[in-house]
C-alpha cells in the first residue's frame, strides 16, 4: 500500500510539473506571437508618417514646396521620438492626475521587457512604448496639411514641441492612459470609446490644422492662382502607403494577435472601401467626373472615421461608417471649405477634423460587445446604441467636444508664442521662392542633373 | 539657308521626326513647350477646386535645312503633323545668316 501511495503521489506531481511547464510554453507562444504582431504594426504605423504621409502631401503641393512638405513629416519621426523617450511615454501612461500621466516612467525608468498588464499583459512594455510612439509621430504630422507652403521651418519645431506637450499627451492620457478623464476600461469618468485615436489623433490633428490656416492666413495668390498639385502620382503611392499602414494603427491597437485585431482589420479595410467609392460617386455627380484624388481623398478619409471604431463594430456598419464618411468629408474640404475661404492647404481639418469627428460620434452608435468583450468593472456590459445603451453617443460627444477644445485653445496659444519668438510665416520673397529653397537651400527636382 | 520652327501636339512628335527622316533630314533639336494660339484650354478640378488650363504641352522642333529644301519640308511636317483639329500648332520660316559647325569650322549649307 506504501509503495501505491507514493507512486500515485509521484504521478500527481509529475503531472503538475507537466502542467505548469505547459502553461508557460504556451504562455511564451502567445507572448510570442503577439509580441511579432505588435513589432510589426509599431513599423507598419511608422510607415504611414514616412513615407506615406509625406508622399500623400508631397505630392498634392506645388513643385517648389515639395522637400519642405516632405520634411514636416519627416522632422516628427525624429524630434516626437526624442520628447517620447524622455518623457511623452511617461506623461500619457504613467498613473497621474485625470489630465496628465506622472513621471513615473520618466526617461523611460523601468519600460523593458516585462509588460505593463495595465495595457497589453502579453508584450514587453518597450513593444507597447514604441508602438504608441508612431502615434504620437504621425498625429503633428497631419497638421502640416494646413500650414504647408507658408510655415517656417523653426516656428514648425517650436510648435510641434510645443504641441506635443500641451495638446497630444494630455489628450492621449484622458482617453488611453490609466486614469485618464475619458479612459473606457481604466477608471475614466466620462467612459468613452476611441479604439485607434480618433479623437486622440484625428480630432487634435484635425482641429489644430484648421486654427494654424486661420491663423497663418492664406498662400498669396489663393485662390486665385492655380496652385495644382504637381504630382498626383506620389500622392497615390503614399494614400495606398497610408491604406496599408493603417492595418498597424487599428488591428495592432488590439495590443494582441487577437481575434479582436483581425475584426479591427476587417473593419478598416471595408471603411477605406466604402469612404473611396463615396467621395468618388458625389464628385462624379457634382463635378462630372470621378478624380483619382477624389477616390485617394474618400479612401484616407474612411480610415480616420473608422479608426475610433474599427475596434468596436461589426463589418457592415464599417461599410456604413465609411460610405458616409466619404460623402462628408468631400462636402467638408469643398463647399464648406469654400463658402468659408479658409485656407487649408491639404484639407487636414476637412479630412481628419471632420472624419474624426463623424467617426468618433458613429463608434457611440455601433459599438457593441459582440465584438469588443473587454469587460468594464469585471464584467461585459452593452457599449453602444445597438447594444441598447444610447447614451454613449454622449458621451463620445463629451469626448470630441473636450478633444476640439483642447485643440483649438491650445494650438492657438502655441502660435501665439511661436509667433512672438520667431514668427510663424515665412516672409513674402522666401514664400514665392518656395520653401524648399528659402528654408531648406535645396530643391526636389534637379532636371539638368 | 533657313530655320523652321514647328510646333505641333506632342503626340505627333514620332510621325514628325519619321516623316523628315524619310526624306534625309537628320539634324534637329526638340523641346518640350507650353501654349496656345486659338485653341481653348481645359478644365481640371482637385478637390473642388477648378482651374482652367489655357497653355497646352506642345513640342517644339527646331531645324536649319538649305533654302532649296524648303517646300519638302514644309510639306513633310505639316501632312504628318495634321490631325485636321484646332491645336494642331503652326509652323514659322526664318533666314539663317550663318551655319557653323563646331567641331571643324564649316559653314553654310555644308554646316547644317
Amino acid at each position: 500500500m506504501q509503495t501505491h501511495y507514493a507512486m500515485l503521489l509521484q504521478a500527481a506531481t509529475d503531472i503538475t510539473a507537466r502542467l505548469n511547464a505547459l502553461e508557460a510554453a504556451a504562455k511564451s507562444a502567445q507572448s510570442a506571437g503577439d509580441n511579432a504582431w505588435m513589432l510589426t504594426s509599431a513599423a507598419l504605423v511608422l510607415m504611414m508618417t514616412g513615407p506615406g504621409l509625406a508622399l500623400f502631401y508631397g505630392g498634392l503641393v506645388r513643385r517648389k514646396n515639395v522637400l519642405s512638405t516632405f520634411m514636416h513629416s519627416f522632422i516628427m519621426m525624429a524630434v516626437i521620438t526624442v520628447l517620447w523617450a524622455l518623457v511623452g511615454y511617461s506623461l500619457v501612461f504613467s498613473e497621474g492626475m485625470p489630465f496628465i500621466g506622472g513621471l513615473k516612467y520618466a526617461f523611460l525608468n523601468g519600460v523593458g521587457k516585462e509588460p505593463n498588464a495595465d495595457y497589453a499583459a502579453t508584450i514587453p512594455q518597450a513593444t507597447f512604448m514604441i508602438y504608441q510612439l508612431m502615434f504620437a509621430v504621425i498625429t503633428p504630422a497631419l497638421i502640416s496639411g494646413a500650414y504647408a507652403e507658408r510655415m517656417k521651418f523653426s516656428a514648425m519645431l517650436l510648435f510641434t514641441t510645443l504641441w506635443a506637450f500641451i495638446v497630444y499627451f494630455p489628450m492621449a492620457h484622458m482617453v488611453w492612459g490609466k486614469g485618464g478623464l475619458l479612459n473606457a476600461y481604466l477608471g475614466g469618468a466620462v467612459r468613452t470609446f476611441d479604439f485607434a485615436g480618433g479623437t486622440v489623433v484625428h480630432i487634435t490633428s484635425g482641429v489644430s490644422a484648421l486654427v494654424c490656416a486661420l491663423y497663418l492666413g492664406k498662400r498669396h495668390g489663393y485662390p486665385q492662382e492655380a496652385m495644382k498639385p504637381h504630382s498626383l502620382v506620389l500622392s497615390v503611392v503614399g494614400a495606398c502607403l497610408l491604406w496599408v499602414g493603417w492595418f498597424g494603427f487599428n488591428a495592432g491597437s488590439a495590443l494582441a494577435a487577437s481575434g479582436l485585431a483581425t475584426s479591427a482589420f476587417v473593419a478598416t479595410h471595408f471603411a477605406a472601401a466604402t469612404a473611396a467609392l463615396g467621395w468618388m460617386l458625389a464628385e462624379w455627380l457634382h463635378q462630372g467626373k470621378p478624380s483619382m484624388l477624389g477616390g485617394i481623398s474618400g479612401a484616407v478619409a474612411g480610415l480616420v472615421a473608422i479608426t475610433p471604431a474599427s475596434g468596436f463594430v461589426k463589418p457592415m456598419p464599417a461599410l456604413l461608417i465609411g460610405f458616409l464618411a466619404g460623402i462628408f468629408c468631400f462636402w467638408m474640404a469643398t463647399t464648406v471649405k469654400r463658402k468659408f475661404g479658409y485656407d487649408d492647404t491639404l484639407d487636414a481639418f476637412g479630412v481628419h477634423g471632420a472624419g474624426g469627428t463623424l467617426g468618433a460620434i458613429l463608434t457611440g452608435v455601433f459599438a457593441t460587445n459582440l465584438i469588443n468583450d473587454a469587460t468594464i468593472d469585471g464584467k461585459v456590459v452593452p457599449l453602444g446604441w445597438v447594444d441598447g445603451n444610447p447614451m454613449q453617443v454622449l458621451n463620445q460627444g463629451v469626448g470630441v467636444l473636450i478633444s476640439i477644445g483642447l485643440a483649438a485653445v491650445g494650438t492657438f496659444i502655441i502660435l501665439k508664442v511661436c509667433d512672438a519668438l520667431l514668427g510663424v510665416r515665412v516672409d513674402d520673397d522666401d514664400e514665392e521662392q518656395g520653401l524648399d529653397l528659402s528654408q531648406h537651400g535645396e530643391e526636389g527636382y534637379f532636371l539638368e542633373a | 539657308m533657313k530655320k523652321i520652327e514647328a510646333i505641333v501636339q506632342p503626340f505627333k512628335l514620332e510621325d514628325v521626326k519619321e516623316a523628315l527622316k524619310n526624306i534625309g533630314i537628320d539634324g534637329m533639336t526638340i523641346s518640350e513647350v507650353r501654349g496656345h494660339g486659338r485653341q481653348k484650354g481645359h478644365k481640371e478640378v482637385y478637390r473642388g477646386q477648378e482651374y482652367n488650363v489655357d497653355l497646352l504641352p506642345k513640342v517644339k522642333f527646331e531645324l536649319v535645312i538649305p533654302d532649296v529644301r524648303l517646300e519638302e519640308v514644309l510639306e513633310a511636317i505639316s501632312s504628318a503633323a495634321r490631325s485636321g483639329k484646332i491645336g494642331d500648332g503652326k509652323i514659322f520660316v526664318y533666314d539663317v545668316a550663318e551655319a557653323i559647325r563646331i567641331r571643324n569650322n564649316d559653314r553654310g549649307d555644308s554646316a547644317v
